[in-house]
């Protein structure tokens, strides 16, 4: 039985993870043919970065994700504030609105973004409003939920006293937010700001209904090219694409990590 | 010394319309180490809270020096508070949580210093600025909450249960501690405990109460010796609750005997309590015209025996120091002074036979953990 687990995992893991292998080998292959290994090299790399079209598209999906990220960040921890100190009842409803355009399929989403965008430039008698604006606000709204949810738990986990002790010892109640409360819940903040910034570069459906010709994402203008045969240096870029976001899942579950012993230490010995 | 410094009138407090405190008058004076006593749930912790600030009154009017503070926050009010879990800032060290509230109200950082060093001397913790506060112990983390509050200089601290989490050694030191403190800032302290012997160890003026309601104020000693009625007599120490009529001035009768007591003032013939405590109550050689009882149980408790007595069916605890078997008859012997008279009240049937003891026992127990979860 032992046995069929372990087997079973690494079937899961093959799995999960051998399309990510595939693409690595073939951004090291010397043909171009995905079908044959024909020799290792790191020339689609040199060549990713010579390219002049595909680094300002990578250059802009960083952007768009980091202004997202610390903007969705900023709101989002504001709100999860907002909701934390709101009654039982509305508090229970707040959590469900904020759940909805998680599960909400992300093309309806899109559409629904676009369709707002457009009315909304039609009564300022804009004529082509999407750009950089409107995608920016796009990735804002679908960042926000992530960073509301990863907040939240910190919030619930804090001792309630720790702000009132701020209070008696004469913090205002915004005082008391920057000077107390941000520290207890600041893990729950960075892992909701990496979690909108890994959301934001990758994503595709959304953009694609609210970019506009001026300002392109990466994730856009590759499936633009999907239409012709793939390059290879597009594997290379993908590979180190894979990289930075494994990079950054596992700062943050470290970071995770050293909270939760922290806490624990904390109250092992308060106990004492 | 007995000038009034904060004062409630009339206050109440409703929460999800159950009613937690009922009608509450208290006045508070400058200097004064008072108590508020009580079992969880009887409206104690949220006495402190409205006086600090975290909750506004439903009804009723708070006072401090005169001025009328309903409205005014936490964060304006020269009070601060020492909390049951002490809820030190673990981000912060030793000394920066004790600098804390200086910090807040911009103090130069030179007198920060002065000031924070002076008061880690007084609660003995010098050396101890640059540690973890999670590194400290139960007893040095609370010595930090009683230094970060106290360095501010209020002019009332307050005290959750603060020692609620110490064990039994660690508390009396810091019962001893907490009081001389107390004596050397001359600050005004509003404690809140459910430990009745803590209670009337440190107080100058406990405040007993039960079910939202003041049940007596009164210093350790007049609560102790003149319970007001059934409920404080059985809070405070351990108490033989009788039945009993009061014939005429300074004679009772219980079990048909006629005592001498020190009361008076109540009508001919009232049906009132008699309070006898276990340690006034002097054995003889049973007798014609005495009452007599016979011993059920014993418990061994170091300087006296814990005597259960059966009296007519009534249970009564007998605090002796010399070992009475299971069995043995004797006469009971009551001096004047050991006898109070209380009027009835509300509470007059639920306390006072000991025949349930180790029941009840159980409950005193399991009470800490119920006093911490009060709202």
């Amino acid at each position: 039985m032992k046995r069929f687990s372990k087997i079973f995992t690494v079937i899961v893991f093959v799995f999960l993870y051998l399309p990510m292998l595939v693409l690595a080998a073939a951004s090291f292959n010397k043909g171009s043919d995905v079908g044959a290994f024909t020799g290792f090299t790191f020339q689609q790399y040199g060549a990713l970065f010579k390219d002049h079209t595909l680094l300002p598209l990578l250059r802009n999906s960083i952007i768009t994700a980091v202004l997202a990220a610390v903007i969705s960040t900023i709101l989002g921890t504001m709100a999860a504030v907002g909701i934390f100190n709101m009654n039982k009842r509305p508090k229970a409803i707040a959590m469900a609105i904020t759940n909805v355009p998680m599960t909400n399929p992300d093309i309806v989403t899109g559409v629904s973004l676009a369709l707002l965008f457009a009315f909304a430039g039609t009564l300022m008698r804009k004529n082509g409003v999407m750009g950089f604006w409107t995608l920016l606000i796009a990735h804002i709204t679908f960042d926000m939920p992530y960073v509301i949810l990863s907040v939240m738990p910190k919030l619930t986990q804090m001792d309630p006293d720790l702000q009132e002790a701020a209070l008696d010892l004469g913090c205002t109640p915004i005082q008391a937010f920057f000077r107390v409360v941000i520290h207890e819940i600041m893990p729950g903040i960075l892992s909701g700001a990496l979690m909108a910034f890994t959301m934001s570069l990758d994503d595709f459906v959304i953009s694609y209904f609210v970019y506009g010709p001026n300002f392109v994402t990466l994730p856009v203008e590759i499936y633009n090219y999907t239409k012709k045969p793939l390059q290879p240096k597009i594997y290379a870029l993908f590979t180190l694409l894979f990289l930075v976001i494994l990079a950054l899942m596992v700062i943050m579950n470290l970071l995770q990590n050293r909270d939760n012993l922290r806490r624990q230490a904390g109250r092992g010995r308060g106990r004492a | 010394m007995s000038k009034e410094l904060i004062r409630l009138g009339d206050v109440s407090m409703v929460f999800d319309g159950e009613p937690v405190l009922d009608h509450i008058d208290l006045t508070i004076n400058d200097h004064e180490f008072l108590t508020l006593l009580g079992p969880s749930g009887c409206g104690k912790t949220t006495t402190l809270r409205i006086i600090g600030g975290f909750q506004t009154p439903t009804s009723g009017d708070v006072y401090f020096d005169g001025q009328r503070i309903n409205d005014l926050p936490p964060y304006r009010r020269k009070i601060n508070t020492v909390f049951q879990k002490y809820a030190l800032f673990p981000h912060l060290d030793v000394y920066d949580n004790i600098a804390f509230g200086l910090r807040v109200s911009k103090l130069p950082e030179r007198s920060v210093d002065k000031r924070v060093m002076e008061i880690l001397e007084i609660v003995s913790l010098r050396g101890f600025q640059n540690r973890e506060v999670t590194s400290l112990s139960g007893g040095q983390q609370q010595r930090v909450a009683i230094a970060r509050a106290l360095v501010n200089q209020p002019k009332v601290l307050l005290l959750d249960e603060p020692l609620g989490a110490l064990d039994m050694r660690l508390r009396k030191d810091m019962q001893n501690e907490l009081k001389r403190i107390q004596q050397a800032l001359e600050i005004t302290f509003i404690y809140v405990t459910h430990d009745q012997e803590e209670a009337l160890a440190m107080s100058d003026t406990v405040v007993v109460m039960d079910k939202g309601c003041i049940q007596q104020i009164g210093s350790p000693v007049s609560i102790y010796n003149e319970p007001k009625n059934a409920f404080v007599a059985d809070f405070i120490g351990e108490s033989n609750i009788l039945d009993g009529v009061m014939r005429e001035d300074f004679l009772v009768e219980f079990f048909g005997h006629r005592y001498r007591c020190l009361d008076k003032g109540f009508g001919k013939n009232e049906p009132v309590d008699v309070v006898i405590r276990p340690e006034d109550v002097d054995i003889i050689a049973p007798a014609e015209n005495v009452l007599c009882g016979t011993v059920t149980n014993v418990i061994f408790k170091g300087t006296f025996y814990d005597t259960f007595v059966d009296v007519q069916g009534f249970t009564w605890l007998i605090q002796t120091t010399e070992f009475c078997p299971v069995g043995t008859r004797f006469g009971i012997q009551l001096d004047p002074d050991a006898i109070h008279v209380m009027k009835k009240s509300k509470y007059s049937e639920q306390f006072g036979d000991y025949s349930s003891y180790s029941d009840e026992y159980d409950e005193l127990e399991a009470d800490p953990e119920g006093g911490a979860d009060e709202e």
